[in-house]
């Protein structure tokens, strides 16, 4: 195993990320709530480049106590990258599809020191 | 751990968007084909898609009927600039997922080349990313023309889309290629595409829009089925969304309607032609059911062959089973579903899939299948997936095939 450079933390916006090979390893690397996650850049379901998908917040029905529905609204706690084929969806923390949880990404560790962000290949 | 000292590269493309290159957006697929060197089989993806709403106010100029003309052109005066006679409804176009998928929403990427119509270059770039040899193009928005409330216009935008996607389209790439609108609506006006456009560079044969209240079998359209079958040339069926009938208003999210009514108008149109004995009648005339999947069809098959066999005094014309003639007809297995691999198997195996089966792609829509959808099923023997990537294809539309080359691990 191997850490490999990938910047600077203030390289990477709160949302942010670095999609970046080596090889043909293609991986991305995310930014959080100040954590750092980091994905292989292809999609489970047919190896679409889901770290170049769009980042949005998860969408939530909200039901009232006698379970009628509110309506819908965006997580305040779950934020999911999105893969750009087919619009499959998983959860920035913990790359896991929020419907099927067999369908996750490829995780990769992340560590900082003095400032600098390593993914461990 | 150690520290490694070969910088890492950062990939051009960061997030993908609707002016990212079809060739950023598909390198996936292309590392995919490249990996399996399918570069040497012959690839031929039967339903791909171009935006005609984006020339519309070219293709309308193409109109015989001045007043049509007139009022198409007058509609770009209005605010918004609507899209004049066309009936698609672009205020529930839920397709791109809220913006999710960017290719759906848009294909804007910038492009150079001005000495073919743009959507040739769009076409081009997706035909070399997925490794195809041939694409067989078709309209989007038109695919839900089979409802307008006028026929006469159906008919007369028919026209028009035919003659601009042969002369800016087909006739610039041979790669290129089409199955023709049919505008059922009036089969006169059908019978008299068939006779100018049969033989045109790049077309392959003729397409009819399932989405459409009309009974295929009715009488008015066997001339049509009759002129298709002596010049041997197929009829697709391309189904399309709707969410304006009786059962798909009762569905209030784009997931739910479209699952439905992708497969429900074929549904319909495929007990039609079969319980009324369109192939005993037509026997050499080759049907195509175009996106509608696969889950349907081993469905189809079971529930018509228990209805036959209990009622075979309402479909006197049959001389075997439902299956049976469904089992020669063709069909794109996209959007394919997966979830089961067990039930994939048996649609294919249902279907006959090895000789019946045709890859399509239906890029650049939300739910496109790359040609490893196929390739990589495990079921498959590798001359399967040669008929089904484009075999079958090549010999259904008269095609040459390429000179053979393996496959890695085929």
């Amino acid at each position: 195993m191997a850490l490999v450079y990938v910047g600077k933390q203030g390289d990477f916006a709160d949302r942010g990320r670095k999609v970046v090979a080596r090889g043909e390893l293609e991986i991305g690397v995310f930014r959080l709530d100040d954590q750092f996650y980091a994905y292989e850049n292809r999609c489970p379901h047919v190896r679409g480049p889901v770290c170049q998908g769009r980042i949005l917040a998860r969408v939530e029905e909200v039901l009232n106590d006698d379970k009628t529905s509110r309506g819908q609204k965006w997580s305040e706690c779950d934020t999911h990258i999105i893969c750009p084929w087919h619009g499959w969806e998983f959860n920035l923390k913990t790359g896991r599809h929020p419907g099927n949880p067999h369908m996750r990404l490829r995780a990769f560790d992340v560590t900082v020191k003095d400032d600098e962000v390593y993914i461990v290949v | 751990m150690n520290i490694e000292a070969q910088p890492i590269r950062e990939l051009a493309v960061q997030e993908i968007t609707t002016k990212t290159d079809t060739r950023d957006i598909l390198a996936h697929a292309t590392k995919s084909i490249r990996d399996k060197r399918l570069d040497g089989w012959t690839l031929i993806d039967v339903d791909a898609h171009h935006s005609e709403m984006s020339s519309w106010s070219e293709i309308v100029e193409y109109l015989d009927d001045p007043i049509m003309l007139h009022h198409a052109r007058e509609f770009r005066s209005r605010t918004g600039g609507a899209p004049g006679l066309s009936n698609h409804m672009p205020g529930i176009r839920y397709q791109d997922v809220g913006g999710r998928i960017r290719h759906q929403q848009k294909l804007d990427e910038p492009v150079d080349d001005q000495s073919v119509h743009r959507d040739v270059t769009l076409v081009r770039r997706s035909i070399e990313a997925l490794g195809m040899d041939y694409q067989v193009l078709f309209p989007g928005n038109m695919l839900a023309l089979g409802t307008h409330p006028q026929p006469r216009v159906e008919a007369q935008l028919a026209v028009a889309y035919n003659r601009w996607l042969c002369d800016k389209v087909l006739d610039q790439d041979d790669r290129i290629k089409s199955l023709l609108y049919l505008p059922l609506g009036e089969p006169d006006t059908c019978l008299r595409i068939i006779e100018e456009f049969a033989g045109r560079k790049g077309v392959l044969g003729f397409m009819v829009t399932s989405v459409r209240f009309a009974p295929v079998h009715h009488n008015c359209y066997i001339p049509i089925y009759r002129a298709l079958e002596e010049r041997e040339l197929p009829i697709a069926f391309h189904a399309g969304p709707h969410w304006a009938d009786e059962y798909t208003k009762q569905l209030d999210v784009f997931m739910s309607m479209h699952a439905i009514s992708f497969v429900l108008c074929n549904m319909v149109h495929i007990t039609n032609w079969i319980v009324h004995g369109i192939p005993e009648r037509f026997p050499k005339l080759k049907p195509i059911w175009i996106e509608s999947g696969l889950a349907w069809i081993p469905f189809m098959m079971q529930r018509l062959d228990n209805s036959y066999m209990m009622r075979p005094s309402e479909a006197p014309l049959l001389k075997k089973m439902p299956s049976d003639y469904m089992r020669e007809m063709f069909y794109t297995g996209q959007p394919m579903e997966t979830s089961n691999m067990a039930l994939t198997e048996a649609a294919l195996k249902a279907i006959n899939a090895d000789t019946q089966l045709l890859y399509a792609s239906d890029w650049p829509h939300w739910d496109f299948n790359p040609p490893s959808m196929i390739y990589d099923l495990p079921f498959l023997t590798e001359q399967g997936k040669r008929n089904i990537l484009g075999e079958t294809a090549a010999r259904l539309f008269k095609i040459p095939l390429k000179p053979r080359t393996a496959a890695v691990g085929a």
